[in-house]
């Protein structure tokens, strides 16, 4: 036997099983044809010839004792940089199903990813795996007195939302009958594709979405909109007919708002409606971060700046010094470039201080609404600490704020949106709904749609994650051509129509035994119900078990 | 379930008629109680004069009756008239009754330099008054109208023993309206004041169906801050108040009503002449869309009945009848039972876009549908 005199071994040394990922090699049925490593958005796989002793019993004294063999396999890389993110492509692309990552709850990696002094940056949403509390939200106010009536397979069923300030009806007769301005309102449908930029996507992905949309809205009268995120928006969907459909996002970076305003003159339609940014529920405290991996030329020359350079948003809009200022300057600036005729509302972080900034909107004629995201957002890119552990939670954040609206009979003037975890487990629109009869009037959703439409592989187990330096497997996020190539807009767009249609589906199975029909259920929180005390108190809505 | 009838004439008749014409709809309800709304009344023993308020009630107690008549006192009421239902406490389930008011009242001598818009909200605030009252002396006070010309029965029970027990078959008391709606409400537990018809400054409504939409809109009304927008003891209660509001508060025609708690889809506004206006009008009132199933009738302090139906018509009316008196039912038998020597050929059971009104000189009913024009003050 060898002796082990000293073992090279530093703090940060780490062997395979420290990693949150395992590559499982089957040597026997590897055909060696090097596609896994070739793959890996990481570069994990090595391959490489290794050699192997053949211990051999010799008694005679001329004869060497062992041979020794050398072959070819796969060993993975366990330098943190490297490690394995479990995304799973060796998988995809292996011939002979010889590969695959699995989960190791024993990691010890988490202890050493701080390399440099830099703690865990990363994409994705909280690391928190099982039912979320808009899972456990069930609907249970079953129409069954006077028969469910209503066949969500038969019957005409309306589902879509407002969003833009909505007057009381007193003040709407009263200018209407003296020709005074009415604020613009667009009708949406609830579900609306959340922020996400021109530069967190891949071109293709964002083309995919566009066109997905454009179709919902032409071909199938489904009125969904999506936001672009701070990042501009290519100059050739400004001045097109499909801008109606897209929500422009200004942050404190004003990235990509050079385009934007000098493409307003050129424009053949208002866009859905602006989305000031002051928080993400990803990452509260923190402006956008586009890392330098992701600015390629293309996005570079939207966002008007050098390639390759991190772009981060400072954490605050420097003109600024409160939202209460932002209210009255941003709001007011952006209503007035678009004449008057665009609702233009703000963005933040789930907080406890949501409350403050809607009142402060109620008493703003300008306001549109109110979107909060909250903590189980995604992101392209924040730290560890910033998605697993700050933030607020949205249930509970949308039922403070519609109950504060109700007790000033405002419910129906500022649409409260929410965002944050919906669909996080695939229960799309049970999360959905929930909230909206928790009183939101709409939900963004961002990461189930590239879970959904383009396959993303993502997870609460912190499965990928690794939007953050462009090399998405799947081309969701990457700004290289060589990798967002795999992914095929008219497929995303296929999927993102699916998602919809069945979105919608679901929609009505939900409402029709509810006996609700002809307007979307927000606030009815008479039909929800959870098996926790606890949360159907704070919630007010009905415990059952 | 429950069944609703309703006639209107021009010569006042017996509430009796109405409650035998709900027996003819038996199958339909569970007779577990009565509410009978009398408008234009007619008494055999006592000369009203129009504009007299008219008290309608229950003082379970003795000292709740002479609370009710302190306060009414206070306020400077003058008791013209106090009607003796000959009652037959037999036939009556409830056993907490000790008097069943009906009180004709000459009106504060204060009120007389109010407007007519505030001597109405002073009326309504003295019903809310007297309410409030026997909520906080354990529900021994029941205030259902305080109102000129209208008068309110509500009691649990079959509704024609209810009729029988109150003497209502002596024709001491008639009207030229009389609803009747046959249940009480059962949806959220028993409750007087949750039985139909519903009733606030003039304007009642009486429902059947289920209100799926009630939460939402009664977070809304109750946020209005508007002192009768309150109760809600009923899901149904909420029709009453939108009617209300739409007719009292924004001043709106009739015809919005419908409007309001069932508008019309965007393609079909887009035809509509009036389509910008409505569409306005749908997104400021989102909160009143009603849901249904509800078949919803209603009248006004001047006498218009109107019947309008959910947006899917998934409850049944029919209405029928002749110059100087119609009638609405839930079925065909209540009408005939009501009107039977009408032209049976011109009965009418309203479509989904239909607002069926009788306006006080019942010469004619007028079909009135979503999809026509109405008249508005100014252009919109």
């Amino acid at each position: 036997m060898v002796s082990i005199r000293s073992i090279h071994s530093q703090p940060g040394s780490l062997s395979p099983n420290d990693l949150p990922w395992i590559i499982k090699h089957q040597p026997d049925r590897c055909t060696l044809c090097g596609k896994c490593a070739a793959v890996c958005p990481v570069n994990t796989l090595k391959l490489a010839y290794m050699r192997k002793r053949m211990p051999k019993v010799v008694l005679s004294s001329t004869e060497r004792g062992s041979s020794f063999k050398t072959f070819v396999g796969i060993r993975q890389r366990t330098d943190v940089g490297r490690r394995c993110v479990g995304c799973g492509s060796c998988a995809m692309v292996c011939p002979n199903e010889a590969i695959t990552p699995v989960y190791n709850a024993n990691d010890r990696y988490r202890y050493q990813a701080t390399a440099g002094g830099e703690p865990v940056k990363r994409g994705g949403r909280r690391n928190e795996p099982g039912a979320s509390l808009l899972d456990r939200i069930i609907f249970n106010r079953i129409s069954m007195l006077t028969d469910p009536a209503l066949d969500a397979g038969r019957h005409e069923f309306s589902c879509n939302t407002l969003l833009g300030r909505v007057l009381s009806p007193e003040e709407y007769v009263r200018r209407k009958m003296s020709g005074e301005w009415i604020p613009p309102v667009r009708e949406i449908f609830p579900f609306v594709i959340g922020s996400m930029s021109f530069g967190a996507l891949s071109p293709n992905m964002w083309l995919g979405l566009l066109q997905g949309v454009a179709y919902c809205n032409e071909v199938l009268g489904i009125p969904v909109v999506m936001a672009t995120g701070e990042g501009g928006c290519p100059p050739w969907v400004l001045k097109s007919p499909f801008l109606k459909y897209v929500i422009l996002q200004i942050a404190s970076g004003y990235f990509g708002w050079d385009e934007i305003i000098r493409a307003i003159p050129d424009m053949q339609c208002d866009p859905a409606a602006i989305e000031i940014k002051y928080g993400q529920g990803a990452k509260p405290g923190d402006g956008g971060l586009l890392q330098w991996f992701k600015v390629s030329k293309l996005i570079a020359r939207l966002r008007g700046v050098p390639e390759g350079v991190d772009l981060p948003s400072p954490p605050v809009h420097q003109t600024l010094y409160s939202i209460e200022e932002s209210v009255m300057k941003m709001i007011q600036s952006m209503s007035m470039a678009w004449n008057f005729k665009v609702p233009v509302y703000p963005k933040i972080s789930g907080s406890t201080s949501a409350k403050s900034v809607l009142n402060n909107l109620v008493r703003n004629p300008y306001a549109s609404a109110l979107m909060i995201d909250g903590i189980d957002g995604g992101t392209g890119a924040a730290y560890d600490i910033s998605l697993n552990a700050t933030g607020h939670p949205i249930a509970s954040n949308v039922r403070d704020c519609y109950l504060d609206l109700c007790a000033q009979g405002k419910q129906n003037e500022i649409p409260i949106f929410a965002a944050g975890g919906v669909g996080k487990n695939g229960n799309v629109v049970q999360n959905g709904l929930a909230l909206i009869m928790l009183g939101a009037s709409g939900v963004h959703i961002g990461k189930f749609i590239m879970q959904s439409a383009a396959g993303c592989l993502g997870s609460e187990r912190n499965r990928c994650n690794v939007c953050n330096i462009g090399v998405c497997p799947k081309g969701i996020t990457s700004q290289n051509a060589k990798i967002y190539r795999r992914l095929d807009p008219d497929d995303v767009a296929q999927r993102l129509v699916e998602t919809f249609q069945s979105i919608q589906t679901e929609i009505k199975k939900t409402m029709a035994p509810l006996g609700r029909s002809q307007s979307l259920p927000i606030g009815m929180s008479d039909a929800l119900a959870i098996a926790d005390k606890a949360a159907a108190d704070r919630l007010k809505i009905r415990y059952v078990c | 379930m429950c069944r609703l009838a309703m006639k209107t004439a021009s010569k006042p008749f017996s509430p009796f008629s109405v409650l035998q014409a709900m027996e003819s709809m038996q199958e339909g309800y569970d007779g577990s109680g009565l509410g009978l709304l009398l408008r234009g009344l007619e008494f055999s023993d006592y000369k009203y004069q129009a504009g007299d308020p008219i008290l309608s009630g229950i003082a379970h107690t003795p000292a709740a009756l002479s609370r009710l008549s302190e306060i009414m006192d206070s306020k400077g009421f003058e008791l013209k008239y106090d009607h003796e239902f000959d009652v037959d406490r037999s036939r009556l389930e409830a056993r907490d009754r000790h008097k069943y008011v009906l009180r004709v009242y000459k009106q504060p001598k204060e009120w007389d330099s109010l407007s007519q818009e505030e001597t109405e909200h002073a009326m309504m605030m003295t019903r809310i008054g007297l309410r409030l009252d026997g909520a906080d002396h354990g529900d021994d006070l029941t205030a259902f109208s305080l109102w000129p010309d209208v008068a309110m029965i509500k009691e649990v029970g079959w509704p024609l023993e209810i009729g029988q027990a109150f003497g209502l078959d002596n024709d001491r008391i008639k009207s030229r309206i009389c609803f009747a709606q046959g249940r009480q409400n059962t949806n959220y537990g028993i409750n007087l004041y949750a039985c139909h018809p519903f009733f606030i400054e003039g304007v009642a409504t009486m429902t059947n169906g289920e209100n799926t939409a009630f939460g939402p809109i009664r977070d809304w009304l109750s946020g209005k801050g508007y002192p009768g927008y309150m109760g809600y003891q009923s899901d149904s209660e909420v029709f009453a108040h939108i009617l209300h509001y739409v007719t009292k508060q924004l001043k709106l025609p009739l015809e919005t009503y419908k409007h309001v708690i069932t508008p019309l889809s965007n393609s079909e506004l887009a035809d509509h002449p009036q389509g910008d206006f409505l569409l306005g009008l749908r997104n400021v009132c989102r909160r009143l869309i009603i849901d249904g199933p509800n078949a919803v009738i209603g009248s006004l302090a001047d006498e218009t009945c109107l019947l309008a139906m959910d947006a899917k018509k998934l409850r049944p009316a029919t209405v029928g009848g002749k110059p100087g008196e119609w009638a609405m039912a839930s079925e065909m038998c209540g009408v005939d039972a009501l009107i039977p020597d009408r032209d049976r050929s011109k009965d009418l059971q309203p479509m989904r876009e239909h607002t069926i009104i009788i306006p006080p000189d019942r010469k004619e009913l007028q079909i009135w549908s979503q999809y026509d024009q109405f008249t508005l003050n100014q252009a919109a």
